[in-house]
Formats: C-alpha cells, structure tokens, sequence
C-alpha cells in the first residue's frame, strides 16, 4: 500500500504500477460530466473570451490540480446551518470523460485520475506524457468512500451544473484505491480485457 | 373499502410507508444479494484483490445499514412497480410517490437525480417528466403491493437490446442465440456497471416492452427457480458461464461476475426477435411493501 500526499512528484508518480493499491490525501475536487466539458470547451478552448467568474475558477482549479487529483464522483451532500458534508461518494464511469481526459491531464498538471470502470487509449497516452496515474475507486461503496473525504472547502458550479455534477472541493484523507493505469503505458483494464475476450470465445465456441 | 384506499392513497399515512420504503431500499441491501456477495467472496483466493474489493463492499453494506446513508452515491431512477385492485387511483398513488421521493431527496436519502435534457437543469428533487419511473398492474389482490427498484445510471448505461439473428456472434433465434448474446453483454458491460451484476433479462415483446420486462425480472430473489423449466436451466448456464468470464469484482479479475441470471420472455412479432437485457449493479437495492385493506402495511422479506 503506498500513501500518496496531494501534491504529488513526478518520481512519486513513476513507482506506480498497474496493479498497486493505494490512498491519497490532500486536497482535490470531483468532478464529472459538465465539469469536463465545461473544463475543455470552455475554461481549455475559451482563450481571450472568458468572463471573470471564469477566469477566477479556471485559476482556482489549475492550483487545486497541479500535482492533484480529480475524483470522477457525484456525491450525495448534506448541509448543516451553511456547513456541507459529504453523505455518500463512491466513484462514477469514468470512460465517459474519455473524449476529455487527456487535455484535462494536459492543461492542468494532474498526477491523478480517480474513477471506475477504466478508460481508454486517449487518457493512457496523456498519463505516460503528463506522468500521471489512474486509481480506480470502489464502486457502490458510497459510505465508506464518504468517510475518508472528510472535509468539504468550497463548491464550484452547483447552481449551474445541479449538485451531483458540481466540482467539489475537498480533502481527503486516506481515499482508497488500486491504480490500474499507470505512467508507464500499463492499462490493467487492456491486459484483463484480453483474457475476458479469451474466456468468452471459449464459452461460446462449446 | 374502496373509497377507504382512496383516502389512505392521499393521506399522509400512505406517504410516510413509501418515505420508508424509499429510506430502507437505499441504505439497507436485501439480505438474498448480501449472502451472494458473501458467497462470491468465499470463493475467492485469500489475499486476492477481488476478496479484498468484495470485503469492502460488505463493510459498505454494514456501515450503511448502520448509519442509515446510501449504499451509493447514485441511488439511481426510482422505479415504483404498483399492484393494485379495481378502484384505487393510479394518479393518487403517483402522486403521493412522487412527494415521497422529493422529500426523501430533501433528507439526502436520494440523490437529486432528475435532468431535464434540454436545458440542462437538475430538479432538485428527483422529481420530474419520466421520473420516478410507474408500472402500474391491476391485479386480484384485495391489497396494493408497491415494490421499488433503485437502479443507478452507470448500469443502466450498460443495458442492451439484440435484435436475432446476430451473424457476427453466431446467434440464431432460439434460446442458444439467446445464451450467447447474454454473455456477449456480460463481457462488453465489462467492469462499468459494477460487477458482479445481476442480468435481468426479455426475450422477445417490442423494443419498449422488452426493456420493461427486463427491468421487471430485478423484483425476483436471486434464489428464486424460474418455474419454466427452459428458462431455469438458461439461466443456471449463463450465471456459470458468465462466471467463467473472470472479469470479477469491478472488472478487475475475479471468480464472480455474475450474483443472478433472471430471465422473463414475451411473445413476440413474427418479424422480431429482441433480446433485451437490463444489467443490475452488486447493490440491486429492491424492497416491496404491501398495504393490506385494513390499512396496516408490511415488508415483504
């Protein structure tokens, strides 16, 4: 089990394998969906043409993501006389954010992609170029994933996205997970895969 | 009586039972899909990483029980099964659902998870065109039963409908057909609907009643037999041979990738064959509660 503390180096990020569990902590955002088209469209290609709310977010989460994590999540969240905590946060899809992942990794300096399910060739690439990790989170545990973020900082986009889809900014302390993408052009989910499509010919070839 | 139900269908007694309903399907998982998971994770080498996923998956199930929270984040469209007799409002009863689910949104035992496509914004409170999801069935019952079914979106991105025959998986239109399109969905759903899953299963109807079918054949025990003697043994075969697959707990190398095999069939039309498969997620968070003509209402275990 290695420990990782937000922010990560580079070398921190190369003793990685495919395979390896780990935790993090620190302070990282979720983020799914519209934060990602938002990210791409709009923060990534928007050049000259953003507003200053914008502009204001966009530098907010570059310092929140260099060396960070972002957390493919739609959390279930409470508020208490103004103080939000986290109820229930297990990991969502990734491979949806496919088609975005690569230029995130890119333009904001993550080391950490957190999800389930994987993803594909695009983000694998961005992680060997960018030395980043994908850690695939335990999918459908939402209380005790939950326990380990355990503070809530900010919100950014809630009114505008819904609160499922909104980045929220939290710390974590001790996430648990196993990186099954590594920097090093390793995808657990490829190598696994080729053994589900051997078992599979063989069950119907009978 | 009659006019009885109607009052108890509109009064608060009837909501405050779906309130609680809705509560414990999402924070306490039947005891039938607990023991399977238990099962899976005896099946697995000690020290392997899918008896270690499959430990946290119990303690989630007992941390949530405990606290009353979630099981999941995405507690999923609600989907409400109603059967009632002549003469109970379908419209009362969705009604008093639907007050149910936004209040049950309001104390974070449901996620808002209500979108309108169009413009992008989130109801607040899982209410909303399409959702919750009603099937309502008139039935000869003296009683109304009201099983509800919370099924997250990442499985139900995974669900998938066959048309036979399928040339390039060999699949003609008979039940061998069928066997190899279940497990042909087993293996492209992968890890991303969070496996090891439950495959609630329609052969034939329409394209609609094929999906709605399916969805229903998730209302059966995982221990349940199908009492058609062809199904029962379809089913027993693709659950052993989807757990040949080794695509494991989250997809990521295991014993167990199938917890159930349920399979309903429709007449169909001459010119159409479907195959239609609704993957349930480990956690298939399902309930049923019954109220008798007395008033009084019930779990069913």
């Amino acid at each position: 089990m290695t420990a990782l503390q937000i922010p990560i180096s580079e070398e921190q990020i190369l003793s990685l394998h495919a395979g390896d569990s780990v935790t993090i902590s620190g302070i990282a955002t979720t983020g799914r969906d519209a934060a990602h088209k938002y990210m791409v469209e709009k923060l990534i290609d928007g050049g000259d043409s953003l507003s200053e709310s914008d502009r204001r977010l966009f530098d907010e989460l570059k310092a929140i993501y260099r060396g960070g994590a972002i957390y493919h999540c739609g959390p279930i969240v409470r508020n208490d006389s103004g103080k939000w905590t986290i109820v229930s946060a297990g990991p969502t899809t990734s491979i949806r954010e496919e088609v975005y992942e690569d230029r995130v990794i890119a333009a904001f300096g993550l080391r950490v992609v957190i999800g389930k399910g994987g993803m594909g060739p695009r983000t694998l690439a961005a992680c060997r170029e960018n030395r980043a990790v994908y850690v695939h989170a335990i999918g459908g545990a939402g209380v005790t994933t939950a326990e380990t973020m355990v503070e809530v900082l900010d919100v950014f986009k809630k009114d505008e996205f819904g609160s499922p889809e909104a980045f929220w900014k939290v710390r974590l302390l001790n996430f648990p997970g196993i990186v099954t993408m590594d920097a090093h052009g390793k995808s657990l989910h490829e190598e696994l895969g080729k053994g589900f499509d051997e078992s599979l010919a063989k069950v119907l070839n009978v | 009586m009659m006019e009885e139900r109607g009052a108890l269908a509109a009064g608060g007694a009837f909501g405050e039972a779906v309130f609680d309903l809705i509560r414990r399907t999402a924070c306490d998982l039947p005891q039938d899909v607990e023991d399977a998971i238990r099962q899976a994770r005896e099946k697995e080498k000690p020290d392997s990483r899918a008896r270690d996923i499959l430990s946290l998956y119990l303690d989630n199930i007992a941390r949530a029980r405990e606290k009353q929270l979630p099981l999941c984040q995405d507690t999923g469209l609600p989907i409400f099964v109603i059967r009632h007799p002549l003469g109970i409002s379908q419209r009362e009863i969705a009604k008093a659902c639907e007050e149910a689910t936004a209040r049950a949104t309001g104390v974070q035992y449901l996620r808002p998870n209500s979108v309108d496509p169009v413009s992008g914004m989130n109801s607040g409170n899982s209410v909303g065109p399409g959702s919750p999801v009603f099937y309502f069935e008139e039935s000869d019952e003296n009683s109304i039963s009201l099983s509800l079914i919370l099924k997250g979106g990442g499985s139900e991105n995974v669900c998938s409908q066959y048309s036979l025959p399928d040339g390039a998986l060999k699949a003609g239109r008979d039940l061998e057909g069928v066997r190899r399109v279940l497990l042909d969905s087993v293996r492209k759903a992968e890890g991303k609907g969070c496996a090891p899953g439950i495959l609630g299963v329609c052969i034939g109807g329409d394209r609609s009643s094929g999906y709605n079918h399916s969805k229903h054949q998730l209302l059966r025990r995982l221990d349940d037999v199908n009492p058609d003697s062809k199904l029962a043994e379809l089913e027993a075969r693709v659950l052993r041979e989807g757990n040949l697959l080794g695509i494991g707990p989250l997809g990521l190398g295991g014993e167990t990738t199938l917890l159930g095999v349920k399979i309903g069939a429709l007449n169909r039309h001459p010119a159409c064959y479907f195959v239609t498969i609704t993957y349930m997620c480990w956690e298939c968070r399902r309930r049923e509660i019954v109220f008798d003509a007395d008033g009084t209402w019930r779990f069913i275990e």
